[in-house]
């Protein structure tokens, strides 16, 4: 098992024909991805990276029965991307575009939040399951096969995480990356819920940074489901100032709530195994997992 | 991107908010003719000259200051442009004025008391929808009436596809206690003021205080506007409105060059891809006994070019005794990277504080055998904790 992608998943990539579409697919196809199209609306009926490009997501499926979409479509269309994937009845939509308005993010979440289908980002490095599917921009080989799951706001801290515990000896499940926006699909207790519940992953390793609730969300239901799946966390930005956003547009301290110091306190306060450095994650998975 | 008041008030206005009004001047000179004209058209007998730089707490701080007569405003704005104005919001040296607003005097006496209320919009990350903050309680500090008095501040929470619905402006005009004219001068103040929210793509509006004058008006006498970035390509008018003076000038300079930088007061500089790892590795700078000089994101390319802007500005702080590179390389190369650290060093001649290079990812052992073999003064390190020693190390 693993969660959200997998190799039977039937992936579509919109914005296929662009740069950045056109460079990750192809590392994508070849990391063994069951890439099945793209979608790019004037271009549909041509042939990119001998996959078939549609106009349309609902062509898509038709046609080639997809059910998970990655999007690199720029910022300016992003969320019409994203409400076209939900529309077609696309049932993972993982989104890796950075910088779309919070105004289009807003109406796109709306647009979802009854149609059968999980946003995974924007803003985000993707999902991976090891062996099985790439489905981001994330350097594949850094993710050995395991039973450690990976949710985290940030793309390159994710594959610090995940080096630290292939460098253990030990393997990932399902790596999630779900972005660093103030407003993203899938939200971290959403995510560890999805691995805490996937019996094949027996420790989760979740990655935080400043601002929002979204880590103290988590830490809650992870104490109140009474789970014996260990969890090792870690908080970035100790050291970064109150009111300067910090790269990640949801990286911001705005009061008391949302320090480093005060999420690491609810995480510990919930039974979650707290690292204080970011060069310890891979040793505490280890420790834990005896 | 944040807005002066007076640009934000215009910006208000021009959806139908009403706004103390105000003229902005440069000089004492201007600001007497800004004074002059505001009589003529508003009757104003008193003006108030207030300070335009992005920062709360002006008042506090001697930037905002009633002016009776002519002479008292020349004077007034003579003290407060060039003054380098310290709030509880501004570093201890506080920031250079270079403009006022004079504006109209709005607490005249009349039928009723004045009132001061507060009132936000912004994003409920937890909901994923706007919402308008009010209270009661305006012209204080919002931090702590939510901590002495959190019943006194109200949410009205807006449906992102229906928009504010008039029962809602109407429920915040009771909560706030008008009735009459005020009442209905308040319905049409909140409901204007979502609409210059949502059709200016901004991510905060801080009304503070909105004022019911003693004839019963409802207006904004100072307007904190933040405009979402993401959104400024199509608003190149609001774009347009950007003062670069009241940006840190590293920082503008670092966004000119695609670079993500954030100007901390400590001794260790860092250079990394990825504004997770970015933060994850100025706390590990913490944890070795150094301050982060800076937070940097040098994007998914660290060539040659970019490495060296990115050294000459984490230099240009004297304090910088030592400089952390930490890049995972995924779809970039280490090698790559390496060699653009080692031409960077070259092109610049000699660098005066130790660099740790830690390169973890796709051809990290060749990156590290191109820095040891570069004769530079460079120490390469793959592991995060090994940097960390390093950096250690280095400071002691």
């Amino acid at each position: 098992m693993s969660v959200l992608v997998n190799k039977n998943s039937k992936i579509i990539v919109q914005g296929f024909t662009g740069s950045e579409g056109t460079f990750h697919a192809g590392q994508m196809i070849e990391y063994g991805t069951n890439v099945v199209g793209g979608v790019t609306p004037g271009k549909g009926g041509q042939t990119h990276l001998d996959k078939p490009v549609f106009n349309t997501v609902s062509e898509a499926v038709e046609k080639v029965g997809a059910d998970t979409t990655i999007i690199f479509v720029p910022p300016a269309f992003a969320a019409d991307a994203i409400m076209e994937a939900a529309d077609a009845g696309i049932k993972v939509i993982i989104t890796i575009t950075e910088g779309i308005p919070v105004a289009d993010m807003i109406k796109a979440a709306a647009y979802i939040k009854d149609r059968d289908c999980r946003l995974i980002g924007p803003n985000c490095p993707g999902v991976i399951t090891p062996g099985e599917a790439k489905v981001g921009i994330m350097p594949g080989f850094v993710f050995k096969k395991g039973k450690v799951g990976i949710v985290s706001k940030s793309g390159t801290l994710t594959y610090e995480a995940a080096d630290q515990v292939v460098k253990q000896g030990l393997g990932i499940t399902t790596a999630i990356g779900i972005g660093g926006d103030p407003i993203i699909g899938t939200t971290t207790k959403e995510a560890v819920e999805l691995l805490i519940n996937d019996p094949e992953t027996e420790a989760v390793v979740m990655i935080g940074e400043i601002g929002g609730q979204l880590e103290a969300d988590a830490a809650n239901w992870y104490k109140a489901s009474g789970s014996k799946k260990p969890v090792v966390g870690f908080i970035a930005g100790e050291t970064a100032p109150a009111g300067r956003t910090m790269g990640h547009a949801g990286a911001i301290v705005g009061g008391s709530d949302d320090t480093a110091q005060a999420k690491k306190a609810i995480m510990r306060e919930c039974g979650i195994h707290v690292v204080d450095s970011p060069a310890e994650i891979g040793k505490k998975v280890a420790e834990v997992l005896g | 991107m944040n807005l002066h008041e007076y640009q934000g008030k215009e910006l208000l206005s021009s959806f139908g908010v009403r706004i103390q009004r105000g003229i902005v001047a440069q000089n004492a000179q201007e600001a007497v003719a800004a004074a002059k004209k505001l009589t003529e058209e508003t009757g104003t007998g008193w003006h108030v000259i207030k300070a335009q730089v992005h920062a709360g707490g002006r008042g506090k701080g001697g930037g905002v200051k009633l002016a009776k007569n002519l002479e008292q405003v020349e004077e007034i704005a003579g003290q407060i442009i060039g003054m380098d104005l310290v709030t509880p919001q501004t570093s201890a040296e506080g920031k250079r004025v270079h403009q006022v607003l004079v504006a109209e005097d709005v607490y005249y006496p009349g039928d009723s008391e004045p009132e001061e209320y507060y009132i936000s919009v912004l994003l409920n990350r937890g909901t994923g929808k706007n919402m308008i903050m009010y209270s009661t309680e305006g012209g204080m500090d919002i931090e702590t009436v939510a901590e002495e008095t959190p019943h006194l501040i109200f949410h009205e929470e807006v449906d992102p596809a229906i928009g504010l619905i008039p029962f809602q402006a109407r429920r915040i005009a009771f909560n706030l206690g008008l009735t009459g004219l005020a009442f209905k001068e308040m319905t049409k103040f909140v409901t204007s003021l979502y609409t210059a929210y949502v059709e200016s793509d901004s991510s905060l509006f801080e009304i503070n205080p909105v004022l019911k004058t003693s004839d019963s008006k409802i207006m904004a006498v100072d307007a904190k506007v933040s405009l979402d970035d993401n959104a400024l390509f199509r608003h190149k008018d609001l774009a347009a409105l950007r003062d670069l003076r009241e940006e840190n000038a590293i920082e503008v300079e670092a966004g000119e060059h695609g670079l993500n930088y954030v100007d901390l007061d400590g001794n260790v500089g860092c250079m990394v891809n990825g504004a997770g790892l970015a933060m994850a590795t100025m706390d590990l700078i913490k944890q070795a006994g150094g301050e982060p000089a800076n937070f940097l994101d040098v994007g998914g390319t660290a060539d040659a070019a970019r490495v060296e802007i990115a050294f000459e500005l984490i230099l240009r702080d004297p304090a910088v005794k030592a400089i952390l590179i930490n890049i995972f390389g995924g779809i970039v190369r280490c090698d790559r990277v390496a060699q653009g650290v080692i031409d960077a060093y070259k092109n610049m001649g000699t660098i005066n504080v130790p660099i740790i290079v830690r390169l973890q990812g796709t051809n990290a052992d060749i990156a590290k055998e191109l820095i040891d073999n570069s004769g530079l003064d460079v120490m390469s390190a793959t592991e995060f904790q090994e940097a960390a020693d390093k950096v250690q190390q280095v400071l002691a």
